[in-house]
């Protein structure tokens, strides 16, 4: 049988529905975005573990110039290594059919001969090349495949060598080495592409028959990790080597692992906020609802209900408020997972990937809210129960109120009444305000937290390809080129002016560090390709001297004015110290930066540059395509224009999403803490103001009298919520910071102003609610009730 | 005291104004069919200007209806209520609102005041609502609580939270003044100083007053009495002599 406080129950769950709804929403929120994004961060935490489980995913890489093979069995007697992968790859110029620039292609020699080793493919479509073909078979990349429609049957012409090759596609694969598929670190699938071909021919090709310039390693289990990198290293050395490094630097890998570190970042922090602040919605309106049945608990004690009795019952209030928010935030934490999986799915190509809500965080979660629900009523009703019923039989006190600090001051005869209601209120109950305006300003932090992300990418973009890079194409040479390279690249249809560069991979040591990195030499005067300062802007060359970047600078520990020691290695194992001139805080990246012809001085190997940047005449583009196209000692070629609209197009993607997400949580937030701090005033004081409405006020100046109190929480939330908006994003950001990405925090106004609108329209519609139901106060009641 | 027969506006102390408050034929019916009350049942009333009225009744006699449809408080489901030439039975909402504003001080039983202002700012909160208002100084010295601007209503006592909200209700100089029960809640020392100050309000501003209470000895000191029963006004009494509050014990 159901118990008479359940039918209370049920009665008062109703007639409260509005402000069930709006709490419920905000516990939603926050159960929603712990169990979606802490599920999406085990879905794919488990998916990376099992596919580079089964793909057999190396834990050392390494890249030479070129090895012999015969070295092979001295890099296996190395302790610790387990198993040994050797590898062919060259990066060259792929050219698409109806495509006019020219793509980059990493051709990779695959072992047909041996069964698949470390780094093993999973064929998706199609088949393996085989050895002996006709013609020359190759398999791409999944998702360059799927960006750039090739299947089985398709075709593609690599420039192996200087050769102009058609390949066959018979196969689209996943790999390991290319979960996330990119040069340089940014999303470019449009721009370039993994593919594999018989090793036979990518050696030939190349002529690096017997000789390898990709190392794999697997561990033995307990092997130590550094010390094997060291003696690779060492085995290395003579033939040109970048230096070898773990599964941890390994692009794809640490691309990947960094977003499964942010992931679980932006999944506890967020939630946590959501969930304390409805867990002091739940507190404020069990409070009020308490007090507003003070006698009725009365009449239950007097009946002979025990206060175990009644403090059940409202516990069972507020969890079934819990309840329903649970309910809503687990169903809302199945489209946060999904939608953020496909998200990864797009970037991410592991052999399996699906989003599966984890038990344990989901009852986590719900235990989180059930006990927070619990508490906050037992704080509410204990005063209440602790009394004796004759006590709480009669009407509480009259509230005590106080001169405020503004008349101890003696400027209380100049503040109107009206004025003079709000500021006392807020100064009786000093704690509820903040409480509330510490609500309002985590919404419109939320907000912040998820729309200054577009902040971010807008920064990157405009300073790497517009400052940084005001070129409109980078290309890359087969082999090192001579100073009168430019000379020849300005004669290309289309090119206005073409700048050198070399990058040549280094080893870095300073105050007992050692860092690997690249040093690239800058012609003089290149307004090309330049360093820039976030802060400073464009830093020119110096003239004696190294420009460190700051993420370098502070790694080493060094500043202006210390010397470096820097240790060339591909070409020769030449060491030079060099005084560190400055140091610019750029974007991304450990890198360093001189003048070409002091590097070239330096090095001392007469080598020239290795690569290139060009700015075309945007009429004469195809003509300078074609020309690239016949150009065999031109390996890679950017293109800036195209890469910027393939990484924008990705980002609007992804952040997307998560803004909508974090917008829609903001709102939902916003909503529930304005609607209830509006609803809960209008309860408490309808009485008074009914009694003003009899008095001859209209609805519109008693509903400004209630308001105002909301409005001067609002002004107050705004601008703790930007700054805690920028402390937020701060804090994120911070999560963000890897070896190689140093961002600073960037908020735009308008970031700042959006937030603030968003929260600023929830908050008018909860107050427009609320002001219909100060049209509805009953007038008449008023005077023969005392509340 | 002389008693009469209800006979409407028949009972009008002589020599008074014109009608300030006109009642034909007014009824209020809460609900419908089998459930409907009948609060009022065709009550015939006129008011004149500077009388003091006391509506006595049992509980749902209707006194209480009728003051909130004088009031502009409530509707009337049928028949005319009009306070000079305004028409409360046909007035909207807004209509209603600047009625009360302009031309009614409401004082409760239970006091309404609010609890975050002082006395002189529960009495300015409502002066600023009218041109011409007393300053509510003025207001609470009438009512005798001068020396007791500042405080709060938790620092006061009831019968002085009642005067406060008689200086707040005439601080407009309002024409009528409506008192629900004003003594209800109040001992009887404490009662005569809160209708010593209804008297002096009705006596030296001639606002015309009309209060409803159980409490028959205040009936006393009106001008007329009039006792509803079911509905109906079924006793009007008008008195020779009016007793002065201060004489006044229950």
């Amino acid at each position: 049988m159901v118990s008479l406080l359940d039918v209370k129950l049920w009665r008062d769950l109703k007639r409260l529905a509005m402000q069930v709804l709006t709490i419920a929403l905000v516990v939603a929120c926050g159960v929603a975005g712990f169990v979606g994004a802490f599920s999406t961060f085990r879905s794919l935490e488990a998916s990376r573990d099992a596919y580079y489980r089964e793909a057999r995913f190396a834990d050392v890489f390494a890249s030479v110039r070129r090895a012999p093979a015969s070295l092979a069995p001295r890099i296996e007697a190395i302790d610790g290594v387990a198993a040994l992968e050797l590898a062919t790859a060259f990066d060259t110029q792929l050219d698409l059919p109806g495509v006019e620039q020219p793509l980059t292609g990493r051709i990779t020699g695959l072992d047909l001969l041996q069964p698949p080793g470390l780094n093993a493919l999973t064929v998706v479509a199609g088949r393996l090349p085989e050895r002996g073909a006709a013609v020359a078979e190759a398999v791409v990349n999944a998702r360059f495949a799927e960006v750039r429609g090739l299947r089985p049957g398709s075709t593609l012409v690599a420039l192996l060598n200087g050769r102009r090759e058609t390949l066959h596609v018979v196969g689209v694969v996943l790999s390991p080495e290319y979960v996330f598929a990119s040069r340089g670190g940014a999303p470019d699938d449009e721009w370039f592409g993994v593919v594999w071909i018989d090793s036979e021919r990518v050696e030939t090709a190349f002529d690096m028959e017997g000789a390898f310039n990709r190392v794999a390693l697997q561990l033995a289990p307990g092997a130590q990790r550094a010390a094997v990198i060291d003696a690779l290293d060492r085995l290395l050395e003579p033939y040109g080597a970048w230096g070898a490094t773990g599964r941890d630097r390994q692009l794809s890998a640490a691309i990947v692992d960094n977003e499964l570190r942010q992931l679980q970042v932006l999944g506890t922090v967020l939630p946590s906020i959501f969930l304390a602040v409805a867990v002091f919605i739940l507190n404020v309106v069990l409070s009020r609802q308490v007090a507003t049945q003070r006698q009725q608990i009365a009449a239950l004690k007097a009946l002979g209900y025990r206060d175990g009795e009644i403090a059940a019952h409202y516990v069972k209030l507020a969890v079934a408020i819990a309840a329903i928010g649970v309910a809503l935030g687990i169903a809302g934490s199945l489209w946060i997972g999904h939608g953020l999986v496909s998200l990864y799915a797009e970037a991410f190509r592991f052999s399996h990937l699906a989003y599966r809500t984890v038990p344990g965080i989901a009852i986590a979660a719900t235990a989180a809210v059930a006990l927070a629900a619990a508490f906050g009523a037992w704080t509410a009703i204990r005063a209440v129960v602790g009394l004796r019923p004759a006590q709480a039989l009669q009407p509480p006190a009259p509230p005590v109120f106080r001169p405020t600090l503004v008349e101890r001051l003696g400027y209380g005869r100049r503040v109107p009444p009206a004025a003079m209601m709000v500021i006392r209120n807020i100064e009786r109950r000093p704690l509820r305000a903040a409480l509330t305006v510490a609500g309002i300003a985590a919404a419109v932090a939320l907000q912040i937290s998820g729309a200054f992300w577009t902040d971010t990418i807008q920064l990157i973009t405009d300073t790497q390809y517009r400052r940084v890079m005001q070129g409109d194409v980078m290309i890359d040479f087969v082999e090192p080129v001579g100073l009168d390279a430019a000379a020849e690249l300005r004669r290309m249809p289309g090119v206005i002016d073409a700048r050198l560069l070399r990058s040549e991979p280094v080893r870095v040591h300073a105050r007992g560090r050692t860092i690997d990195t690249v040093l690239t030499g800058h012609e003089a005067g290149d307004e090309l390709q330049r360093v820039i300062d976030v802060e400073h802007g464009p830093r020119p060359m110096p003239a004696d001297g190294v420009l460190l970047s700051s993420l370098l600078a502070r790694e080493l520990g060094v500043g202006p004015g210390d010397t470096v020691e820097v240790e060339f290695r591909l070409w020769h194992r030449r060491r030079v110290a060099l005084r560190v001139a400055e140091t610019a805080h750029t974007l991304f990246g450990r890198t360093l930066h001189m003048d070409l012809a002091a590097l070239n001085r330096v090095a001392g190997d007469g080598h020239g540059a290795s690569d290139a940047t060009l700015l075309v005449d945007p009429h004469a583009e195809r003509e300078f395509f074609a020309a690239v196209k016949a150009t065999p000692r031109i390996s890679a070629v950017f293109d800036k224009a195209s890469s910027q609209r393939s990484f924008e197009k990705t980002t609007a993607r992804n952040l997307g999403f998560f803004t909508a997400v974090l917008t829609l949580f903001a709102v939902a937030m916003a909503v529930g803490i304005t609607y209830n701090a509006a609803r809960i005033a209008l309860s408490e004081r309808a009485w008074e103001l009914a009694s003003l409405r009899v008095l001859g006020m209209t609805r519109a100046e008693v509903s400004v009298l209630l308001l105002a109190e909301l409005g001067v929480e609002l002004l107050a939330a705004l601008p703790l919520g930007a700054l805690a908006g920028w402390g937020l994003a701060a804090l994120l950001m911070r999560a963000m910071q890897s070896e190689e990405i140093d961002f600073p925090v960037v908020v735009d106004p308008s970031t700042y102003g959006v937030a603030a609108l968003t929260v600023l329209a929830a908050a008018i519609v909860s107050a427009a609610i609320v002001r219909r139901q100060i049209d509805r106060l009953d007038l008449v009641a008023v005077l023969k009730v005392r509340e | 005291m002389s008693t009469a027969a209800p006979t409407g506006g028949n009972g009008a102390p002589p020599g008074a104004d014109a009608p300030v408050f006109v009642a034909r034929g007014l009824t209020k019916t809460y609900g419908e069919g089998a459930t409907a009350v009948h609060a009022l049942r065709g009550v015939d009333l006129e008011v004149r200007r500077g009388e003091f009225v006391v509506l006595l009744g049992a509980s749902g006699s209707g006194k209480s209806t009728l003051l909130n449809i004088l009031g502009g408080l409530d509707s009337a489901t049928g028949g005319v209520a009009r306070w000079r030439d305004h028409d409360l039975t046909q007035a909207d909402d807004a209509a209603l609102t600047s009625y009360r504003r302009e031309h009614v001080g409401f004082v409760f039983q239970f006091y309404n005041l609010i609890p975050s202002l002082t006395a002189r700012e529960n009495v300015a909160l409502v002066t600023d609502l009218v041109d011409e208002p007393m300053t509510p100084e003025d207001a609470l010295a009438l009512v005798g609580l001068g020396q007791r601007l500042d405080h709060f209503v938790s620092q006061l006592s009831g019968g002085e939270q009642q005067r406060v909200a008689i200086a707040r209700a005439i601080a407009k100089r309002p024409d009528v003044l409506l008192c629900d029960e004003p003594t209800g809640a109040l001992d009887c020392a404490t009662g005569i100083l809160v209708l010593q100050a209804i008297e002096s309000v009705n006596r030296e501003i001639g606002t015309t007053t009309i209060v409803i209470t159980h409490n028959a000895p205040i009936a006393s000191m009106a001008d007329r009495v009039l006792r509803l029963a079911d509905g109906r006004i079924v006793q009007s009494t008008l008195n020779d002599h009016k007793l002065p509050a201060s004489s006044l014990s229950w």
